[in-house]
């Protein structure tokens, strides 16, 4: 018997404390069957990684309010990179301009959510993503 | 390298895929614990249970801080309820644990009950064995005090903890029956709260009325505030204690060929059942037996007889 | 308020038009009509909507006049007649030299409210160099590493001649001594220092979540902090007893109402216990609200709001001094509001929430920028918003008299109703052992976390309709709006300047009075007297909060507090 369900941890990396955003696609996961790993605040990239290896997550979903995102997601990718886990899938929300969020997609990170995105939207893109790299 | 071998080097995401191909179950899980089953046997299992708010991973985190520093490798499973209504979950209790080293010597996996009863015990056991194998030195299993869930960790555990707060007075007396069976220590944690003397001079009475089966071992009562670990050391000598008595009672043994034994025959029942039902359900049309039942021509009891009667014919 | 045989003929009327307007009502399944907050609202308010209340007082009684007790109708008597409200537009960014040319441009234009926004690093206690703080530097504030900073950003500003509010809480104690050690310098005596410092730790625990210290300790900064000033620094507001938070985490209004002045009372009494005179602090007390979408809803909870406070102040607390009963706050726009979907939109939602807090009777206003989901504002974003309050307080006309939605029977029956929900909130909270005690169970984190989630919800399933989010939306919409950058260079910058002021400060001192601090942390002196002593030493804002966190811990928040329900 097999059963396998999306496994997604959510952190809020950098020293931000709102909160709001991430708990409420936290309970929207959980809602939809995922299995959601939720670390809280103020995790450090190496943190986060090292929680999204030990828990053999899907995918990793941060949110960033403060504006230090160019430094904290290339953070992430790169300790990523160095476990070896770049198959986990990084997405994330936060105020996130269109530039960066173009430059973010290019280096790796999969999705960025503006606010406002329907949590329903995350959940069809998690299903979709998750799937797709089970398949390769 | 395959899975195995990189979890033989002492690979952390080869762990990591192997508690999930456990968890999973999938193709494969059973050859993947043989061959760990090969390896183990230098783990002790610690469990964790009580109602929520106890404050269960707090007292696990600080168990884990005074383990580390007693050069221990420490693994924790920590198991959370799945929601009924939509098979998510939401497992939280990670959120005190990212102050621990990376360099091996600590692991933390969340798991979700997956709403399997019984199934629980076993995943968690299957787990356990993976640390053990991994090379851990202690294990802490945590689990949600609710229904079910806590009496599985008997099952899984070398000694279990049963964490409660001044504020669950009430609840302890109703789950009177199911905690106090299977505590082998007692914590009352919170213990600078209103009440908190009270609590525990009621469960010491309760334990020295209640019918203590062991004569070997009397359950401790140890107020603790994990906050901020104030007595956990005393929780810990407790805990410790009550392995080197069971073991030299030669309990500790007897409990693990026991839960062995069970494990032995969960599977084989799990095994025979599966086989039974295929061939059972091509020899026979059980949705005709159930017609016969519901117009009055048979029952479950002689039905099911005559079915064991044709399976047993058919193996022989 | 009215006579029972008024009542009686009115609500024979009122019968009587019931039953004509059932032939105009909607025959299908009738919406539903409720506020932001998920309040129901009736069809129609009449006199015998506020002639109901279970209390003795009078509807009269109960709304009163503007300046006098219970104060529903506003804290002056003749209000933005004698003195529009203060246009106090939140800023800082970058370094304090930039912050110091900002506050030089806007003293030039006449301004004489200065406020200052802190980056996350000051804010939660780490220097410029830490590992911590990389990439937050300058982000959302000024950084703030030691006295050299607080010099540069007032350097050739008379603090004698300034109103200077700092948004600041876990660190505001060593922030406030910063700013008096330049007023030192500046031979500025303390009795002149004016200005407001948000100061609200609770609201961080429950909302924000910017915190250091835990509950007990932090408290114990802030009352000796409200000694010192009560003593020395008589005319500094040294809270901002804030709710503003609390509803951008997903509070309704209601909650928002009661869970801040549940803290507001939760500092009044820290402070009797601590020693002082309620009429000594009390008028020193300010708070702080948020300007949500729902018009009446809002104007409703600021008239509440002032009477629940004037009503405990005077009968719980027994303060004597009227200044101790009324109720000052300061108002911003929600940002929780804001859409980065057509975000031109956010003006017009900015406009009527700043309306709201106008006809609120607020004593200054923060109007948010239209692009802030969307980037750090813009320097136009940010001139549209203050614009907006400049039209409404010239050109509406709703300045022109006191309070005039006063004796509108949907607005006092919605006030009366925002009141007994706040009492009821108060009882809970009471029941389960205070706030401290409810922090720390996480009741109001969850409370607020099962808010925004149903909020959202809603939104998902159209049963509340945002304009270009869930309706009205654009595909592809080309977003035209500029993008401000905080240069990395911020971060190098002033890194390399507090390790340049490290290596030149008086080392002996340093150590001295670090020391010293935490000897008081660990007795019972007053923190603040050390703070200011560590200041004047250029001890960094880092080094002075790793001090109080050997001493008193970090804090983290329970389990049950962080997770979502």
């Amino acid at each position: 018997m097999t059963e396998q369900k999306i496994r997604v941890l959510l952190a809020k990396p950098g020293l931000d404390g709102h909160d709001r955003g991430i708990k409420v696609i936290a309970a929207a996961f959980r809602d939809a069957g995922f299995e959601v790993i939720y670390t809280g605040l103020r995790q450090t990239p190496q943190m986060i990684v090292d929680a999204a290896v030990q828990e053999d997550v899907d995918a990793i979903g941060v949110s960033i309010l403060s504006g230090a995102h160019m430094t904290l997601f290339p953070a992430i990718l790169d300790e990523l990179k160095e476990r070896k886990a770049e198959d986990i899938i990084l997405f994330g929300g936060g105020i996130i301009p269109d530039d960066d969020k173009a430059e973010l997609e290019k280096l790796g990170v999969s999705k960025i959510f503006t606010p406002g995105a329907p949590t329903e939207e995350a959940i069809q893109f998690l299903k979709c993503e998750v799937e797709a790299r089970k398949e390769q | 390298m395959s899975l195995l071998e990189r979890f033989d080097e002492g690979e952390i995401r080869a762990l990591s895929k192997i508690v999930s191909l456990i968890e999973n179950r999938e193709e494969g899980y059973e050859d993947t614990l043989g061959h760990l089953y090969r390896k183990i046997g230098n783990t002790v299992r610690i469990g964790v249970t009580g109602p929520p708010g106890a404050g269960k991973s707090t007292i696990v985190n600080r168990l884990v801080h005074q383990l580390l520093k007693d050069d221990k490798r420490v693994g924790v499973v920590a198991v959370d309820p799945t929601s009924p209504f939509t098979g998510g979950a939401l497992l939280g209790d990670r959120v005190r644990m990212n102050e621990f080293p990376i360099d091996g010597s600590f692991y933390f996996r969340s798991m979700a009950t997956r709403g399997e009863v019984g199934g629980l015990a076993s995943s968690t056991d299957n787990v356990a064995v993976a640390y053990d194998a991994f090379g851990f030195d202690v294990t802490l299993i945590e689990t949600v005090g609710v229904g079910q869930v806590e009496l599985d960790i008997i099952d899984t555990c070398d000694v279990v903890v049963v964490a409660v707060v001044p504020e669950s007075g009430d609840a302890v007396q109703t789950m009177k029956a199911g905690l106090m069976e299977i505590a082998d220590v007692f914590c009352v944690n919170k213990s600078d709260r209103p009440g908190s003397a009270r609590i525990v001079a009621d469960l010491r009475m309760s334990l020295e009325l209640g019918n203590q089966s062991r004569d070997w071992w009397k359950v401790p009562v140890v107020a603790t505030q994990a906050v901020k670990g104030e007595n956990i050391d005393g929780l810990l000598e407790k805990i410790l204690l009550y392995l080197s008595v069971a073991r030299e009672s030669g309990e500790f043994e007897r409990h693990r060929r026991q839960q062995l034994e069970k494990k032995l025959w969960a599977l084989l029942q799990d095994q025979i059942t599966k086989e039974m039902q295929d061939k059972l359900s091509k020899m026979a049309r059980i949705d005709q037996i159930v017609d016969n039942i519901l117009n009055g021509n048979s029952d479950p009891f002689s039905a099911s007889r005559e079915l064991f009667q044709k399976w047993t014919d058919s193996v022989s | 308020m009215y006579s029972p045989e008024f009542l009686k003929k009115q609500k024979e009327r009122r019968l009587k038009w019931e039953k004509e307007a059932e032939k105009f009502r909607a025959k299908k399944s009738l919406p539903r009509f409720f506020t932001v907050s998920g309040v129901d609202i009736d069809e129609l308010y009449t006199p015998e909507s506020i002639a109901q209340s279970d209390s003795d007082e009078s509807s009269f009684d109960r709304i009163g006049f503007p300046g006098e007790y219970p104060y529903t109708r506003g804290v002056h008597h003749t209000m933005y007649r004698t003195r529009l409200w203060t246009m106090r537009q939140f800023a800082g960014m970058g370094t304090p030299k930039q912050t110091n040319e900002r506050f030089h441009y806007i003293l030039k234009q006449g301004g004489t409210g200065l406020s200052t926004a802190f980056d996350l690093p000051t804010l939660m206690g780490y220097d410029s160099d830490h590992p911590r703080s990389l990439g937050e530097v300058g982000k959302c504030g000024v950084a703030v590493d030691t006295l050299a900073d607080m010099e540069l950003i007032f350097d050739g500003i008379n603090l004698g001649d300034v109103s200077t509010s700092m948004t600041i809480n876990s660190p505001a104690s060593i922030l406030l001594a910063m700013y008096l050690a330049v007023a030192e310098k500046q031979g500025v005596p303390f009795e002149k220092l004016r200005g407001t410092l948000q100061n609200d730790i609770l609201k961080e625990y429950i909302a924000q979540k910017e915190f250091i210290f835990p509950p007990v300790p932090s408290l114990r900064l802030i009352t000796d902090m409200m000694l010192y000033c009560s003593k020395h620094v008589p005319q500094y507001n040294t809270i901002s007893i804030s709710g503003y938070h609390i509803r951008e985490a997903g509070a309704t209004a209601v909650q928002e109402l009661a869970f801040t002045l549940a803290d507001g009372f939760q500092y009044v009494e820290s402070a009797i216990e601590a020693g002082l005179d309620v009429d000594q602090f009390a008028p020193r007390l300010s708070h702080f609200f948020n300007a949500h979408s729902d018009f009446f809803e809002e104007i409703a909870k600021y008239r509440a709001a002032r009477r629940i406070w004037a009503k405990r102040m005077k009968n719980k607390y027994g303060a004597k001094n009227p200044k101790s009963w009324l109720m000052r706050f300061h108002t911003q726009t929600a940002g929780c509001s804001l859409t980065a979907q057509q975000p031109e939109n956010n003006i017009v939602r900015v406009a009527l929430q700043a309306l709201s807090g106008v006809l609120g009777g607020t004593q200054s206003l923060h109007t948010n920028s239209m692009d802030e989901t969307l980037a750090l504002p813009s320097e136009k974003a940010v001139l549209i918003a203050l614009r907006t309050q400049q039209v409404i307080a010239y050109e509406t006309g709703v300045v022109n008299t006191v309070d005039p939605l006063a004796g509108s029977y949907f607005v006092e029956a919605l006030t009366d109703q925002m009141e007994a929900e706040a009492e009821k909130y108060f009882d809970e909270i009471e029941r389960r052992g205070g706030v401290l005690q409810c922090i720390e169970e996480g009741y109001f984190q969850r409370e607020l976390s099962r808010a925004a989630y149903a909020h959202q919800r809603e939104l998902e399933k159209k049963e509340r309709i945002i304009v270009g989010v869930n309706e009205f939306t654009m595909e592809d919409e080309g977003i035209d709006i500029p993008v401000l950058y905080i240069d990395k260079q911020v971060e190098k910058d002033q890194s390399a300047f507090v390790k340049k002021v490290k290596a030149e400060r008086d080392a002996e001192k340093v150590k001295a009075t670090l020391e010293q601090l935490r000897q008081v942390a660990r007795g019972n002196g007053n923190t603040f007297e050390a703070l200011l002593d560590c200041s004047r030493a250029y001890c960094s804002v880092g080094e002075m909060c790793d001090v109080l966190r050997e001493e008193w811990g970090e804090y983290t928040e329970t389990q049950e507090a962080m997770l979502p329900t």
